[in-house]
């Protein structure tokens, strides 16, 4: 039976509701229904069209993108209740957050828990509103899974730090209007050495060089620094706290990449479907291949359990506070089945399912065979599964040499 | 671990503290010792059956709590990760097909006593080695039931039987026409064929078609849970273990072959949990069971197996004595794999219920 505060408490919710159909009903562009935009946030804002602009403002101007992060700097102040109610809707209306890339994913996060007053109120609102695409100037050519062998160097200038070195795998480097580096501000310690700063992109001295990638596409770039006069306000934290605030941001976009977050969630049409759409099937629709078909049940039943394993470490992360050292175990299992995924796609369509180009072949196929190729970096970058692995041992295992 | 009420984590701190300190590992020695073909211990039966574990999924007014099957699933993983010897999981498979199938009469007669553990009941399926309810030959003609069932967990002491025949499910209470046959298995509990000769059977009327299935799906997934247990236990002791064994001046945890090969079995143990939860809940929900039985146990006998071959390897030749109990837990887990569906069988069962 209800109680009188449970009514109450429905009722608000209910009225919530309305709210977010309302400003749906007002504000959705009926051309975008069911297209999503992946490089919300990514791309270049001028590849965006009228709709898709006039879309991004309006949850911008709600702070709706961002719905859980605090009003004040142009988050939308939501509960997570709300927040939920907000994402059912907009599925509902076959909408998309068009408020996205790292800026939401991973620096916003981690600016709100480290930054000052003044780096929130300057950088924060401008996220929200999806009018600043930040990139991440981790890696570097010899500071790959040894992350904290960068040697990109920031001197102290009185008034400002002088920058230079080069980042590498630096994902839409050629869009972003600005980058959260790494950088070395003392070779004397190689992890308290490290600083966290922030680099305008069109600084003069710097300069971005797009990579070719197998996959045929180019969303990850070098950048050079040479010479970069950054204002001292940049600094993040203290000088020498860049390891531990790198980290923490490391965490946010572990829990993003594992397809655990809200980037891959539907992961779209079952294997099975497509499966039955590319593979004979008898008069019951089932898969004659008997192999092939217990090959993609054995993927689901494991798909299923890892989707599972997501949602659970969103309801303890939620009983706990925040984003933790899960997200290693997130981030390995849900790279590795992904990329699973699209290596069986392949072994269903047969070369059907390898088009490179051309009318043969539709634009699921092909996108599938990008995919697949992209899919490879899944596993390599945001900490490879070998340093993840790392990580589980010793961090949450505790298996350490002092025993 | 899925976020639980007070009343479950209560149930599940008492499971924990009772198993650890009044039925370790070492009280299963000691049954196996003592040559018991019933193979459990009846003063733990008595004070697990006290603590009201047996009625967990029992409605109140048959003398259970009515907890709920999340809760049900808590107790069988603590008991399952020191390997207690008890006849809980098949009473309470057996008390399901009662609530499922019923009559408010049968309902009434056999539901107390499961819910008290003065009965105690298991289910009946399979008439050959590997579990296939499609194939089954017991037959029942003018009440009386003609059959034999092999591997029957927990028959020894049980005083009634959930028969599966040709044309339902049935209760069959032990005694004339009922006549039970060792079957020692590897695990060393209690498994028997039980012949079925004339025995009066009285049918589960209600739960449709679908009633055996139904059944079995709560039995899958609730040996899923025991299994949850072994596989937490398992990895848990080989963890211990690796850090303090000592080998070329290093203890063992320090090795990186070996602290990716357990961090890939934590990522596996993590799957499990999720998959054999979601079970429970699904049967708490009482929304897409039958995948999620198939899912939960799928899941349960990978992680399992894998868990229980590396937990021996990974502990090295004392993990195949008898002194230590790794082994024990390969044993279990071999018997676990194979009842009510192998991966193999479960696999083929997913596809069809996703209609592929």
């Amino acid at each position: 039976m209800a109680t009188q505060p449970d009514l109450a408490a429905k009722s608000e919710t209910d009225a919530f509701r309305e709210e977010v159909r309302a400003f749906l009903a007002e504000n959705f562009p009926e051309e975008l229904k069911g297209k999503g935009n992946p490089m919300a946030g990514v791309e270049s804002a001028m590849r965006e069209s009228d709709a898709q602009k006039a879309w991004r403002e309006a949850m911008g101007a709600r702070g709706w993108g961002t719905p859980t992060w605090p009003k004040e700097y142009g988050g939308g102040g939501l509960s997570r209740k709300q927040a939920a109610i907000l994402n059912e809707e907009m599925a509902r209306a076959g909408a998309y957050n068009p408020i996205g890339g790292m800026g939401v994913m991973m620096f916003g996060p981690t600016l709100l828990e480290y930054g000052n007053e003044e780096q929130k109120k300057e950088h924060i609102p401008p996220i929200c509103r999806g009018e600043i695409r930040w990139c991440q100037g981790y890696s570097e050519p010899n500071a790959g899974s040894d992350l904290a062998n960068l040697q990109t160097t920031a001197e102290d200038k009185g008034d400002h730090y002088l920058v230079n070195g080069q980042k590498t795998w630096t994902s839409g480097g050629q869009w972003a209007d600005k980058c959260f580096c790494l950088v070395r501000t003392d070779r004397s310690d190689k992890h308290k050495g490290i600083s966290f700063l922030l680099i305008d992109m069109d600084t003069p001295g710097v300069e971005v060089r797009p990579i070719q990638m197998i996959s045929g596409m180019s969303p990850f770039c070098e950048t050079f620094f040479t010479d970069v006069k950054v204002p001292k306000e940049n600094l993040v934290g203290e000088e020498g706290q860049g390891w531990t605030i790198g980290k923490r941001l490391l965490q946010h976009e572990r829990t993003n990449l594992s397809g655990g977050g809200s980037t891959a969630r539907g992961m779209g049409v079952s294997l099975s479907n497509i499966a039955k759409k590319y593979a004979e099937t008898d008069e019951n629709g089932e898969l004659v291949d008997k192999v092939l078909r217990d090959r993609i049940a054995d993927f689901e039943i494991r798909w299923g359990a890892f989707l599972l394993t997501a949602r659970r470490a969103t309801e303890e992360s939620k009983a706990q506070g925040g984003v933790s050292e899960i997200s290693s175990v997130l981030k390995k299992l849900g790279t590795k089945l992904g990329q699973e995924r699209s290596e069986m796609l392949i072994e269903i369509m047969g070369l059907q399912g390898l088009g490179w180009e051309g009318d043969g072949f539709t634009d699921a196929e092909l996108s599938g065979v990008r995919g697949w190729l992209f899919g490879k970096a899944t596993t390599i970058y945001g900490g490879s599964t070998e340093i993840q692995n790392n990580i589980i041992a010793k961090r949450v295992l505790g298996m350490l040499d002092h025993q | 671990m899925a976020v639980l009420n007070e009343e479950q984590e209560m149930l599940r701190d008492m499971a924990r503290e009772w198993a650890t300190h009044e039925s370790p590992v070492a009280a299963f020695r000691k049954v196996r010792a003592s040559g018991d073909p019933k193979a459990y211990d009846e003063g733990a039966w008595s004070a697990m059956a006290e603590m009201g574990w047996a009625g967990v999924i029992i409605p109140e007014e048959h003398g259970g709590s009515d907890f709920g099957w999340l809760s049900a699933g808590l107790v069988v993983e603590e008991l399952g990760k020191t390997l207690t010897a008890s006849p809980l999981v098949a009473t309470t498979i057996a008390a399901s097909a009662i609530i499922l199938g019923g009559s408010d009469e049968q309902k009434a007669k056999y539901l107390p006593g499961l819910a008290s553990g003065e009965a105690i009941g298991t289910l009946a399926v399979d008439e050959g080695g590997r579990h296939d309810p499609a194939k089954i030959s017991t037959s029942v003609s003018g009440g009386k039931i003609t059959g034999t069932k092999r591997f029957v967990h927990e028959a020894h002491a049980a005083t009634m039987f959930i028969v599966a025949a040709t044309d339902g499910l049935y209760v069959v209470e032990a005694g004339d026409g009922v006549s039970i046959s060792d079957r020692k298995l590897a695990d060393q509990r209690s498994h028997a064929d039980v012949t079925f000769d004339g025995a009066a059977a009285h049918k589960l009327e209600r739960g449709g078609d679908s009633l055996l299935e139904d059944v079995l799906d709560r039995a899958r997934i609730l040996t899923a849970c025991e299994m949850l247990g072994m596989a937490q236990a398992v990895f848990d002791t080989t963890l211990d273990y690796l850090k303090q064994r000592v080998q070329f001046n290093q203890v063992l945890a320090t090795f990186q072959a070996l602290q990716h090969r357990m961090a890939d079995l934590f990522g596996d143990l993590a799957m499990m949990r999720s998959a054999v939860e979601g079970g429970l809940q699904a049967l708490d929900a009482g929304f897409a069971v039958p995948r999620a039985a198939a899912m939960a146990k799928a899941e349960a006998n990978r992680v399992l197996h894998t868990m229980s071959r590396e937990g021996v390897q990974l502990h090295g030749g004392i993990g195949m004595t008898d002194e230590y109990d790794v082994g024990f837990y390969l044993k279990r887990a071999r018997v676990l794999e194979a009842s009510w569906g192998s991966t193999a069988f479960l696999k083929d069962r997913f596809a069809t219920i996703g209609g592929y």
